[in-house]
């Protein structure tokens, strides 16, 4: 073959329901269980509003976590869904996504869940760009086990484990997911509901491994963790533009989202940094079109042959 | 000159030195080299060809762990009855260099046959226990293949020289070896023919007075009428999870299990499915899970140390009560320890690794077209009863090359489509009083009400719960569905007699030298039996009044004594029938129990008079040569 890049068929479009819209109402599952104020409810909100402005079939939404605070997320969201272990909700969710191309596939999960125990799995689920919605509600803390330091908890912040304060230095989430190689990274607030919606509305649109960083406030183990994006505390919120590419002088100031050199200053910004979709690559095919393609040229090669064929054909050889 | 490939010769030659070959029934032949040398491929030819021959074969192989240019050996039993071990003793030895020599004349039966490359091996002259037949191996393949090709041929040689020892079928030989090679260039073909020729010809000493011919076949006819297949254990493995419609898994490299990922990566898109290598074993179970969630029962599996690193999300599986297929392929352990030996210590890993009350199902193959069956029930166990099943395999079946029938492939075929199909209103995914049958995703919910599948103790609808009256309940749920399905097993096998004086207990691997060890102890007079276990957890019920019908159960297997003298089956038996009458003959040397291992091993545990050690060691076939 000539052409380096495999040409490959579109993953399948997942089916859009019949007729009927999907309703908050006939989403809503069990009561949350969080801490009155905390900020992972307005990311299910959000994902609520996400979920009927998607409108696909109901049956073909797959809500899946890991272990943690946030990680309770599937309980409270009436889809097809689960609770995994800590730390490895997104190889599960691989394998849903890779067993089946009908299904959209989202894993809720906190910063210890995917930066610490997780890190491995992030790093090797965006590398083979598997088709799954991610989204990390970042608290900067252990929020279930009553806080711990966690990988994004700052120095000399105080916990059970650092009394005297944090001494470790915290990742970087953007940069660490940029260097991941996810097709989709962006970063929003819990205290911005709007643009949390159209952060993950557009990683559930693209067709690969999408990563929304959220911060969300533990209002009982690190509270005003935020303040310093939220401008009702006297933070600062700053909105990434994006290149429109209207040949405005203004547009060469704006952020191409396909530069990762450009992505990776955005995310090196001083705390509280931006916020925004600071990469898209919508030309890298997913590890479900390439394992696709693997199938459609076996079969080719076998003509097609029945299982059973194949099967026979095989024993035949080892005679 | 006899070549083989000249037409007169076809099918062999009915007399050397105007003597017919003496007849034989089953005969073992080591080659010692290294593993650069092709020995295996010598093996594996003599093994197809007494697949697509009446005889039955068994090989046993060590590879080393350096990978290559280290020893290597192969051994090879062939024979006209069921061959059930690797045999004790080798009839024949073929050492290549000084090293094979010293290391596997021991070996070699008194009276065998030892044959040397004398480019490389000087016996030991004062040895005259065996028929030397020097060859010098190197120089004839050399000078026979010519060209480029230095000594690579060195393994056709010697195939060409135990097919005229040995008279085996030259047209089906030369016809593996061309579909064999027939992938490469003409060169290739050509060359391992003028090495297999001159193998076949070599004309000098006393290696023409060797001349054996395997008596023929005394078998059913309904044996004989399947065509044969000839595989190792992993393969058959590979190819019986297929049969058992297994479309997805995942895994992790590790010896000896990966060569079952490999042939499951190529395999498996080929029928539509996927396999996935993960970053480690960890994320190899879990999107396994995920598969299996999704509606396509997964496979996953691993060796040791990777079994594990699988264990907290095996509890996972069985409390969400997911149906999940796990093999794994024991070695040497513990931690990397002996990776390239055969072991049968991860017994008690195997059924109580994890956290929490979390009983699971575990399976063993006793041979290697058992690996097929195995994988076809445990695939059955696994969705009727919505758990993971552990496959405990090992090191010596997964090398290890036999032929067996085929098995009858329409009829065992099974359909991997997921049950889509919409769930009444009433549908929950744990329901008290049932087993628990998943809704998959993408399955609509008659109540509008989407079920969650969870590790955190739950109820009937899977939605967490601290309830301790739910935590009984579902606690005994999942031990029920397992005991009920030791009560729906078949008695395990029982061979020999029903009541006596021993009882010869083995599972997984150990079964072939268990069955023979029985065999010579009943020779020699002892009343015995022998019990094979496939299912090892749960047990098959039953079995009490069983065990009380002889004076000793000995279980034999290859792990250690541990802290109290038992073996870890041994353990098991005696926890769970509390006879004291049950000990254990165990070893830890990397290697498959020699029949005179067991033989000895029973002898010391009844202390009897007509079992001495000389049971053990009998001569397995007539080749010594009259001298
Ligand atoms: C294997 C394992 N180790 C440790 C734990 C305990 N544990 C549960 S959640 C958690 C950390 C949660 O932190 P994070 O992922 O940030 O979620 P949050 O609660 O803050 O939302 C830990 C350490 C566990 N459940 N499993
Ligand atoms: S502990 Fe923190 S993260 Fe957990 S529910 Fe309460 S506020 Fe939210
Ligand atoms: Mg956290």
């Amino acid at each position: 073959m000539s052409s380096a890049a495999p040409a490959l068929a579109p993953t399948p479009a997942i089916p859009l329901p019949a007729s009927g819209q999907l309703t908050k109402k006939a989403l809503t599952a069990d009561h949350p269980t969080w801490c009155p104020g905390c900020g992972d409810f307005a990311v299910l909100a959000a994902f609520y509003r996400v979920l009927e402005k998607l409108n696909y079939p109901h049956q073909n939404i797959v809500t899946m976590a890991g272990i943690g605070c946030s990680s309770r997320f599937p309980y409270f969201v009436n889809t097809h869904g689960g609770h995994f272990i800590h730390g490895r909700a997104l190889p599960f969710a691989a394998g849903i996504s890779l067993g089946r191309d009908d299904l959209h596939v989202f894993v809720f999960g906190g910063d210890g869940d995917g930066f610490s125990i997780g890190g491995n799995h992030l790093v090797h689920t965006a590398r083979k760009n598997v088709r799954i919605t991610y989204v990390i509600m970042d608290n900067s803390v252990y929020g279930l086990t009553k806080k711990q330091t966690s990988p994004t908890s700052p120095l000399g912040f105080k916990t059970k484990t650092d009394p005297t304060g944090a001494i470790d230095q915290p990742i970087n989430p953007m940069r660490t997911l940029l260097n991941t190689g996810a097709s989709f990274v962006a970063r929003s607030h819990a205290t911005q509901v709007n643009h949390m919606i159209d952060m993950m509305l557009r990683a559930a649109k693209h067709d690969g491994f999408s990563v929304v960083e959220i911060l969300s406030e533990c209002v009982e183990f690190y509270e005003g963790a935020f303040d310093a994006a939220n401008p009702r505390k006297g933070g600062s919120w700053k909105l990434i533009e994006e290149k429109k590419s209207d040949g405005t002088p203004e547009d060469e100031q704006r952020h191409d989202v396909t530069d990762e050199v450009a992505a990776f200053k955005l995310a090196t910004l001083a705390w509280p940094g931006a916020f925004g979709v600071f990469y898209e690559n919508k030309k890298r095919p997913t590890k479900n079109a390439l394992e696709a393609d693997l199938i459609v040229k076996a079969k080719e090669r076998t003509k097609n042959a029945s299982d059973l064929a194949l099967l026979q054909a095989t024993f035949a050889k080892l005679r | 000159m006899v070549s083989p490939n000249t037409p007169e010769t076809q099918g062999g030659i009915s007399a050397v030195n105007g003597r017919p070959p003496r007849s034989i029934q089953d005969v073992v032949i080591r080659l010692a080299g290294n593993s650069q040398d092709g020995i295996q491929a010598v093996g594996g030819f003599l093994a197809r060809l007494a697949g697509r021959s009446d005889q039955d074969v068994m090989t046993y192989m060590t590879i080393p762990s350096t990978i290559s240019g280290g020893p290597s050996i192969f051994q090879v039993r062939i024979g006209t009855g069921d061959i059930l071990s690797a045999g004790d003793r080798a009839d024949m030895l073929v050492a290549l260099y000084q090293h094979s020599y010293d290391a596997h004349i021991g070996s070699l039966r008194p009276g065998g046959v030892l044959v040397y490359d004398t480019d490389h091996v000087k016996p030991n002259p004062d040895d005259n226990r065996f028929t030397n037949v020097p060859v010098p191996i190197t120089t004839a393949t050399v000078e026979a293949v010519g060209g480029t090709a230095k000594d690579k041929g060195k393994n056709i040689f010697i195939l060409g020289l135990i097919a005229r020892v040995f008279d085996l079928d030259v047209a089906k030989l030369t016809a593996l070896i061309k579909e064999r090679f027939g992938g490469k260039t003409e060169d290739v073909v050509r060359n391992a023919m003028l090495g297999f020729d001159a193998g076949y010809a070599w004309p000098q000493n006393n290696l023409r007075d060797l001349f054996y011919r395997f008596e023929a076949a005394d078998r059913p006819t309904s044996t004989t009428s399947h065509p044969q297949v000839t595989m190792d254990g992993n393969t058959a493995l590979a190819f019986g999870l297929i049969t058992a419609g297994v479309r997805h898994g995942a895994g992790y490299p590790i010896t000896p299990w990966s060569s079952i990922m490999e042939t499951l990566r190529s395999e498996f898109p080929k029928y539509g499915g996927v396999f996935v290598q993960c970053e480690d074993e960890i994320a190899a179970v879990s999107t396994a899970i995920g598969f299996s969630y999704s509606g396509r029962l997964a496979i996953t599996g691993s060796s040791g140390p990777g079994l594990s690193l699988k264990m907290e999300a095996l509890g996972w599986a069985t409390m969400a009560e997911m149906p999940l297929i796990v093999v794994n392929v024991q070695r040497g352990g513990p931690s990397t320890g002996m990776p390239t030996n055969v072991e049968q210590s991860d017994l008690m890993q195997a059924i109580y690794g994890s956290h929490g009350d979390a009983p699971r199902v575990v399976l063993a193959p006793k041979n290697v077209e058992d690996c097929f069956y195995v994988a076809i029930e445990a695939a059955r166990i696994a969705r009727t009863y919505s758990t993971p099943v552990l496959i405990l395999t090992d090191m010596a079946l997964a090398s290890r090359i036999e032929a067996f029938d085929q098995p009858d492939l329409p009829k065992l075929m099974v359909d991997p489509a997921p049950d889509l199909s919409e769930r009444d209103a009433d549908f929950k995914p744990y329901p008290l009083d049932r087993i628990t049958r998943h809704a998959p995703p993408g399955t609509k919910m008659g109540s509008g009400k989407y079920p969650t599948v969870t590790g955190l103790e739950h109820d009937e609808l899977g939605h967490p719960t601290g309830s301790p009256k739910l935590h009984l309940q579902m606690t005994a749920k999942r031990r029920e569905k397992i005991k009920a399905l030791g009560a729906s097993l078949p008695a395990p096998e029982l061979s020999g007699d029903s009541a006596g004086e021993v009882l010869l207990v083995t599972w997984g691997s150990s079964w072939g030298p268990g069955r023979e060890a029985v065999v010579r102890v009943r020779k020699a007079g002892v009343k015995a039996g022998h019990l094979h276990f496939r299912h090892l957890h749960p047990l098959p019920n039953g079995l009490e009044e069983m065990l009380t019908r002889y004076h000793k159960i000995v279980v034999a297997e290859l792990n250690d004594e541990g802290l109290y003298g038992f073996g870890q089956f041994a353990m098991m038996l005696r926890a769970r029938y509390a006879n004291p009458n049950i000990v254990s003959v165990t070893k830890t040397d990397g290697l498959t129990f020699k029949v005179s291992e067991i033989v000895a091993g029973i002898a010391k545990h009844i202390e009897s008079t007509q079992l001495d050690a000389s049971v053990g060691v009998t001569a397995q076939s007539p080749l010594a040569l009259q001298r």
